[in-house]
């Protein structure tokens, strides 16, 4: 399955996605394409689906029906061996972090880092890459911290620099402003921003901060009911009179 | 009616979480002899089970060898069968209290932890962390601590019964004159290999079931933050049931093998 637009390739092609937990149709037929380099910002209301979307895209819950495809590869088809090389392409950030609470920051790196051996050959001394890492966010002084030790702000730019140091070509964020107060929201934003520029990867992202969907995204997709109920770039949908597309850019 | 309702879906739950429970067991058996083998990890939740036990195991062997000795010492007196005191303790710390006591406090204390912090790292997303960097969690952390708790438990019996016997010998000592050399002579001259081993081979599956039930426990955490509470409380009650369940069926294998 591929698709292209403006002579771009589709990384991540979702068709027909449904999901349900017991009556409740979460998704209900959610397509969605991601192209190489783009910044694809999905927003929706609470509940409406986004991270049961992102979770099923990741592998991490299943799909009732619909296809997944991941730079070329079915979802539905990959075994597990196949799904490990292919998560080490696929970086997510996750809302609360996610962060080992038993290692430092350093091992909280190196963890990722050590297990793919096939893609970075055996590390010896992992420093240089954790340190490279830990300079894209501007947190090199906190490498033999503990998570405990850090601020909430700090954590989601130690979780980013975790997802980084995999080298992926895909990134998808989980409401990464969630909690954070507006100045560090602003921080993230920037930095998720000079990430995906350096480093030319492709991104969703699940929000419902539309400040964080206005600087960041190339094209949104407004997730109601289960299904993409509009889709366009951030001015299009803003200029949009559609009341459930205005709901979310009023609040 | 209500009553059968709630009957009815007791044992619907019960059955349910059996069936879960013996898949997540064949679940370790089939990860156990897969690479890659995560042998730091284990190393490090062999130093946890051990060393982190070692103290509470051997201040409660040290009370119950002193306490069962105190208050069979007068009974045996009266019967005139003082000299058999060395021989009673030492056979039945062996065969079965030193076991199943070590067993319990583990479970309160090794079972209970595993739950919470396994529970935690569910509710925080770190095992869905792991697994999307392409770590198997199940082996990483499960794997790892159920092969700890079996290879550790067994080690933390054999010393606390050692601890339970010294201080049995030190209330002998005291009230009776007892010698180390006399007293250590009664119960090695009282105990053969059909003693020692049966209660021993119990203990490899007391560590597997107080692992197997905490990370059970704690890897299907639910329910946010509360849910972590109620992993590690109920690692502690079922792994003690669990414990109880092999105690019983061990005794009755022994005793087949064992009995003259």
């Amino acid at each position: 399955m591929t698709s292209n637009i403006n002579n771009k390739n589709a990384v991540i092609v979702i068709r027909d996605l449904h999901k349900r937990f017991g009556n409740n149709h979460v998704l209900d037929g959610f397509n969605m394409d991601l192209y190489e380099g783009e910044t694809l910002v999905i927003m929706g209301k609470s509940g409406s689906g986004k991270s049961v979307m992102i979770k099923c895209l990741i592998g991490l819950e299943s799909h009732d029906s619909g296809t997944i495809n991941i730079m070329g590869m079915d979802m539905d088809k990959v075994d597990e061996i196949e799904l490990d090389e292919l998560r080490t392409e696929v970086g997510f950030l996750f809302q609360g972090s996610a962060l080992y609470d038993s290692m430092t920051v350093r091992e909280n790196l190196e963890f990722p880092l050590r297990r793919h051996t096939k893609k970075f050959g055996e590390i010896g001394d992992g420093t240089p890459l954790v340190m490279e890492a830990l300079h894209n966010v501007g947190l090199e002084h906190t490498i033999d911290l503990m998570p405990e030790e850090l601020s909430g702000g700090m954590k989601r730019r130690i979780a980013l620099a975790r997802t980084l140091i995999l080298k992926p070509k895909i990134i998808l964020y989980d409401e990464p402003t969630t909690g954070l107060d507006p100045i560090t929201s602003k921080e993230i934003v920037v930095l998720m921003k000079s990430i995906q520029e350096k480093y030319k990867t492709s991104s969703i992202v699940i929000t419902h901060d539309v400040d964080c969907a206005r600087f960041i995204s190339n094209r949104m997709i407004l997730l109601v009911d289960g299904i993409n109920y509009a889709e366009g770039t951030f001015s299009e949908l803003d200029a949009s009179e559609d009341p459930k597309v205005r709901a979310f850019f009023k609040s | 009616m209500s009553e059968n309702k709630s009957n009815i879906s007791w044992l619907n739950s019960f059955l349910i979480e059996t069936g879960e429970l013996a898949y997540f067991t064949g679940r370790f058996f089939k990860e156990v002899f897969r690479r890659p083998f995560e042998f730091k990890e284990f190393l490090k939740q062999c130093y946890n089970v051990g060393n982190k036990s070692l103290l509470l195991v051997g201040i409660t062997g040290f009370i119950i060898g002193l306490v069962f000795t105190l208050q069979s010492r007068p009974k045996m007196m009266e019967l005139g069968a003082e000299s058999w005191l060395p021989s009673m303790v030492s056979i039945s710390i062996i065969r079965e209290i030193g076991p199943i006591i070590t067993a319990l406090i583990c479970a309160g204390k090794i079972g209970s932890g595993i739950g919470a912090e396994l529970g935690s790292m569910r509710v925080t997303e770190q095992i869905d962390a792991m697994e999307v960097s392409g770590t198997n969690p199940f082996k990483y952390l499960v794997v790892t601590r159920i092969l700890a708790t079996t290879f550790m438990i067994p080690l933390l019996v054999i010393m606390g019964d050692a601890i339970a016997l010294f201080g049995s010998f030190l209330i002998e000592n005291i009230k009776g004159d007892v010698s180390f050399t006399l007293y250590f002579n009664e119960v090695f001259n009282s105990l053969d290999f059909s003693d020692f081993t049966p209660s021993t081979i119990k203990t490899f599956f007391f560590g597997f079931a107080i692992g197997l039930v905490g990370c059970y426990k704690g890897y299907y955490t639910k329910h946010g933050t509360a849910g972590v509470g109620v992993s590690a409380n109920s690692a502690v009650v079922e792994a003690s049931i669990v414990l109880f369940i092999i105690d019983f069926v061990a005794v009755l294998i022994a005793d087949i093998f064992y009995s003259v």
